[in-house]
């Protein structure tokens, strides 16, 4: 009853925009988030949880629109009023706030050793030297599939790429299923769930894009062209007239049961356990033969900083400790089924299909998209470009040989890697 | 004597016209504030370049980037040829159509043509994105209605995903547009054909001239002016056209940026998108350019067509 009372008095405050309202003597922590679908999650798991072990401390999430966030901070933190805690975007966005001194240093952070480098990349300084987020979740990359269509046509779940183009001849063949839900239309499926979520397994994960950091290798090697060429043969296998089939189609063609084999985020799993009627499973990208070490995406995604300005900064630093902490990935990842906590401890999942996906972590190594850190800082920005040429490669207007000089005349343009 | 003393009087000291100051000001103020300020500020913009957190004057270097560097003028051409075709479509497809559609609603055997004078002019105030999104449905290989309408004329071997294909995409999108805008040349021709008096008319038929030959040698003349100003009106809007590119394809301009025109690439560039971090002085840049394409074309219209347009006066 106390907390419910607590819990309105501070979505009271929330509402009012008054933050200096809370009771007497005890500290507020405003956290700013363009994560509002997560208000409920916060508001009735996390914060209870947080205020309940720490009193004299209390938490007010105060999320805006996703398209305004960056703008609305950038201005908040200039006027100084931002809140004590940023949410914070992976890689450059964060990185430029560090760097114009809007976020703390927290390399020394109580909690900071739970995470692995991978995870705390997004977050780093180019030298890695000094940490300035949280890390708080990642999404996975694999392929959701149907699995009543699978075991109606009696496949099994591939785990060699010979076996993967085997199911799918088979599903084209029995002609009940659209065989794969991908469209080029909206391009960032093709890039994003596609050449990121099968490349790791050419590129060798974190080696290969390691070493197209430091110029060891280009995208116009075989390991970064092989993944277009595999795309390229995807494209017998989609749906009548996917070059102006949308993302949202996609997820609607696998949802209604119209297709057996969608290319995926973990992001998904949330919303297609709400629409889908079928038992669904997952699988990693597969791999070149039985027993390959398979690498899988494992896109860092969500963080939380501090706010340089912060007048409370002890009692933030504290909160920024309990995000790090195992009980704090324990709600999160439970609440949101598809982020996952990026904490080295493992953390104990309901959703079925979540816990297959988080699995792969287990059996596979991680990485994350090859195009975003660093590389996206220029003109042509890589990440775009990959977009394009993805949606290119698969349509068959570019050969994957050239889509891949093109990505790579386009990055020799601007970047000089640190020899 | 007398009469001097009246010139004397009718020309005393004339006062201030205060009222004309007054009367001016708040449009003056307001088109001032959000229309001349900004102008001059995105031209101010475009002379300055972002070096280590501080604004640079760099003269036009950021011109040149556009136009020397090949990472941007490639984009920047692809831009302007797309706009260029953009632009065609509808001097030759929306404005004859309009003419079209305006001769027939003003001929007075017609009937309810308030009917369809309303409905032909509704796209026009629809939102873009109910336009943008609309169009995506009908023309969706997967929901849409186009496939299933042209199976049933028996043309269903004619449908390609004609939005996602990057030869037809930037003209169906100019088609949409199109579609949503055909009722403002109608509206101002209709008006123009309306005015022309029924004594040319009735001149004209006791000389003769009907039907066809009555459209070709009195009316069309007679509404040149206002194709004039309908074609200048379509250059402007098609220039600073965006929204419906935005929705339907978005900012990427796909498929591999084949429906890429200058408000998208305007756009990308000074909002940037994704991983792409926003240049506002880039954008400016290419603000200008526009700017600039924009009072070009207006100029040659005002010194060189319309000053050699025939007006008569009835």
């Amino acid at each position: 009853m106390k907390t419910k009372l607590l819990t309105a008095l501070l979505l009271g405050t929330s509402i009012l925009g008054t933050t200096g309202m809370a009771l007497a003597e005890d500290v507020t922590l405003n956290i700013e988030s363009w994560r509002g679908d997560d208000l409920t999650i916060w508001k009735d798991k996390l914060i209870p949880a947080f205020e309940a072990k720490n009193p004299g401390i209390k938490v007010v999430f105060a999320p805006s629109a996703p398209t305004e966030y960056d703008a609305a901070l950038g201005a908040k933190l200039a006027a100084g009023s931002a809140g004590d805690l940023i949410t914070c975007r992976p890689f450059d966005k964060s990185l430029e706030l560090f760097k114009k001194g809007n976020l703390a240093d927290l390399s020394s952070l109580p909690g900071m050793e739970n995470f692995s480098p991978v995870a705390k990349a997004a977050w780093q300084t180019d030298d890695g030297k000094s940490s300035f987020c949280v890390p708080m979740a990642s999404v996975i990359h694999g392929f959701i599939y149907n699995k009543d269509a699978f075991d109606k046509l009696g496949i099994k779940v591939p785990q060699t790429r010979d076996e993967f183009f085997a199911a799918l001849d088979k599903i084209k063949a029995d002609g009940t299923y659209i065989p794969m839900a991908m469209g080029t239309k909206d391009l960032w499926e093709a890039a994003t769930m596609g050449y990121q979520n099968i490349g790791p397994n050419y590129w060798k994960g974190e080696e290969g894009r390691q070493a197209l950091i430091k110029g060891e290798q280009k995208l116009t090697d075989k390991d970064w062209v092989a993944p277009y060429e595999e795309l390229a043969k995807w494209k017998p296998y989609l749906g009548d007239g996917f070059e102006a089939q949308t993302y949202p189609d996609s997820q609607n063609l696998f949802t209604l049961g119209r297709a057996a084999i969608y290319p995926a985020g973990s992001w998904e799993i949330g919303l297609f356990n709400t629409q889908a009627q079928f038992k669904m499973g997952a699988f990693p990208p597969p791999v070149e033969k039985a027993g390959d070490t398979c690498y899988i995406s494992d896109h860092t995604d969500i963080g939380m900083g501090l706010n340089a300005a912060s007048k409370h900064a002890e009692e933030a630093k504290k909160f920024l400790s309990w995000v790090a902490s195992p009980d704090f990935a324990t709600i999160y990842a439970n609440a949101l089924p598809g982020f996952f906590s990026l904490n080295s401890s493992p953390v104990k999942m309901e959703d079925p299909l979540a816990q297959e996906f988080v699995s792969w972590r287990g059996k596979c190594k991680s990485t994350i998209r090859s195009t975003y850190q660093i590389l996206s800082r220029g003109t042509p920005n890589l990440e775009n470009e990959t977009w394009v040429e993805s949606a290119n490669v698969i349509n068959g207007t570019d050969t994957p040989e050239a889509a891949a000089k093109k990505l790579q005349d386009g990055l020799d343009s601007w970047y000089k890697p640190a020899k | 004597m007398a009469t001097e003393l009246m010139a004397a009087e009718t020309r005393p000291k004339r006062a201030i016209r205060w009222h004309v100051g007054v009367f001016l000001a708040p449009a003056v103020l307001v088109y001032t504030a959000f229309m001349i300020l900004p102008l001059f500020g995105t031209l101010q913009l475009s002379l300055f370049r972002n070096i280590e957190q501080s604004q640079v004057f760099v003269g036009l270097g950021n011109f040149r980037t556009l136009f020397g560097d090949p990472n941007w003028s490639v984009n920047f051409w692809n831009a302007l040829r797309n706009n260029v075709w953009f632009f065609i479509i509808h001097m030759l497809v929306q404005n004859p159509i309009g003419v079209l559609l305006a001769a027939l609603l003003s001929s007075p055997r017609l009937r309810f043509t308030a009917f369809y004078r309303t409905a032909i002019f509704v796209p026009t105030i629809l939102s873009f994105v109910i336009v943008g999104f609309a169009w995506k449905l009908i023309l969706s290989p997967i929901w849409g209605v186009a496939p299933h309408l042209m199976d049933f004329v028996g043309l269903k071997s004619f449908f390609t995903p004609w939005l996602g294909k990057e030869h037809y995409a930037l003209t169906a999108l100019s088609l949409v547009s199109v579609w949503q805008f055909v009722g403002i040349p109608m509206m101002l021709i209709y008006a123009a054909l309306l005015s022309i008096p029924d004594e040319v008319i009735e001149a004209a038929e006791c000389d003769g001239v009907t039907g066809m030959a009555q459209f070709w040698k009195i009316k069309l003349p007679l509404i040149l002016p206002s194709i004039g100003i309908i074609s200048i009106l379509t250059f402007v809007g098609n220039f600073n056209a965006f929204d419906l590119i935005y929705t339907a394809q978005g900012a990427l301009a796909g498929p591999n940026y084949s429906t890429d025109i200058l408000g998208t690439f305007l756009y990308r560039a000074f909002f940037g998108f994704q991983l792409q971090v926003g240049d506002p002085n880039m954008g400016a840049t290419i603000a200008t350019i526009m700017f600039l394409i924009i009072l070009a074309g207006v100029c040659v219209y005002l010194f060189l067509v319309q000053t050699r347009l025939r007006r008569y006066q009835f």
